[in-house]
């Protein structure tokens, strides 16, 4: 089935967790949003989304969206 | 020493028994791998390997047979590991090392035990609170096997020891809670053509890379070392719980196997394994 090209299926992981709408796996955005758009949107700093991977694959701030994409932010995470 | 002599004992007190498939296999204890030792004068893992390499199984490594050869065990005994931080991740992977059968150790940690490691630092007990984190985990690792080969600095790694404590090493196990010190140690795991696992926890959320000295490294999971303002993470806010750190610590333990044992193949070279308990996510992202 193809997917919907106007949502993209959203994870916020640690302590980004909150930030995670109700819709977030079928979150809708605009073709060509930036992840660093997303971000502001959502009222997460980008200082703390450290690691930005779409499909699995390390993006940054400045990667566009074009919808159907699977995003996944993550804090610096260091504790041992 | 006479190696034939010592060869034809370890076949006599070796016994035949069948493997879960039925196949032939010839084991031998504890007990008489002591004994051999003993009357050889020699260091009791050299006469594990040595019946290894005679085909004769010691009890103790059975049930890795499966996963491990002949040959990776005899590796892995032969094999030298720095673990650098001896809480919460180092505690458990020198238990799963040490089980595994990985000969040497160097144990790295100038921290002592506080009451608010015993949630998850499996060293740490009540009877060990005060101790030292290296000191206790070297008094482990002999309760486990005193065979094994084990080296305890209670010293914090800096820039002006890193290189001399983890020099000679197979492999650094990054088990650190600071992110600027977890850079030292990269630095110079590189400088000494050492790979690294490197391992971290937040809350019920962790990863774990590899990194061989021609990688980029630890700048892929935390961007450039010299915009590292906070030394710690998310962990601060979030704590680390026991769960969290026994699946990580599992996790960077398979990659230390893995490379000891010469399988590149799986390794989690700029790549980062990541998992979230909160949702029950795992999922191996690629950093390149």
């Amino acid at each position: 089935m193809p997917s919907d090209p106007a949502t993209i299926d959203l994870r916020f992981f640690a302590t980004l967790a909150p930030h995670t709408p109700p819709d977030a796996s079928r979150y809708p955005i605009a073709c060509g949003t930036t992840v660093g758009q997303l971000l502001d949107r959502l009222q997460v700093r980008s200082a703390d989304a450290k690691l930005i991977f779409i499909n699995g694959i390390k993006g940054d701030l400045d990667s566009t969206l074009q919808g159907g994409e699977r995003v996944g932010i993550f804090p610096p995470v260091g504790g041992g | 020493m006479d190696t034939i002599d010592l060869a034809s004992q370890i076949r006599t007190l070796a016994a035949e028994t069948i493997d879960a498939q039925g196949a032939p296999l010839r084991t031998i204890t504890l007990a008489h791998l002591r004994h051999l030792a003993h009357r050889y004068n020699m260091p009791e893992r050299e006469v594990a390997i040595a019946a290894l390499a005679n085909g004769v199984t010691p009890l103790r490594y059975l049930r890795n047979q499966k996963h491990y050869t002949t040959d990776d065990q005899i590796r892995l005994l032969g094999a030298r590991v720095a673990v650098i931080g001896l809480g919460g991740l180092g505690g458990a992977v020198v238990e799963i090392l040490a089980r595994a059968g990985v000969g040497h150790f160097k144990l790295i940690d100038g921290d002592h035990f506080e009451e608010h490691n015993l949630n998850r630092q499996w060293l740490c007990t009540e009877a060990r609170l005060g101790q030292s984190k290296a000191g206790s985990a070297a008094l482990r690792i002999r309760e486990i096997d005193p065979s094994l080969q084990v080296e305890s600095h209670a010293d914090y790694l800096t820039e002006a020891n890193a290189r001399s404590l983890i020099d000679g090493h197979d492999v650094v196990v990054d088990c650190l809670d600071s992110i600027t010190v977890r850079f030292i140690l990269e630095e110079a795991a590189q400088k000494a053509a050492i790979p690294m696992v490197s391992a971290a926890v937040a809350g019920l959320a962790g990863h774990v890379t590899t990194i061989f000295p021609q990688d980029a490294g630890l700048q892929l999971v935390y961007g450039s070392r010299s915009a590292i303002h906070n030394a710690q993470g998310a962990e601060q806010t979030l704590g680390c719980p026991p769960q969290t750190v026994a699946l990580i610590a599992a996790a960077e333990s398979a990659e230390v196997l893995n490379i000891l044992v010469g399988r590149p193949q799986s390794l989690l070279r700029n790549r980062l394994w990541v998992l979230d308990l909160a949702t029950y996510t795992f999922e191996v992202f690629s950093l390149v």
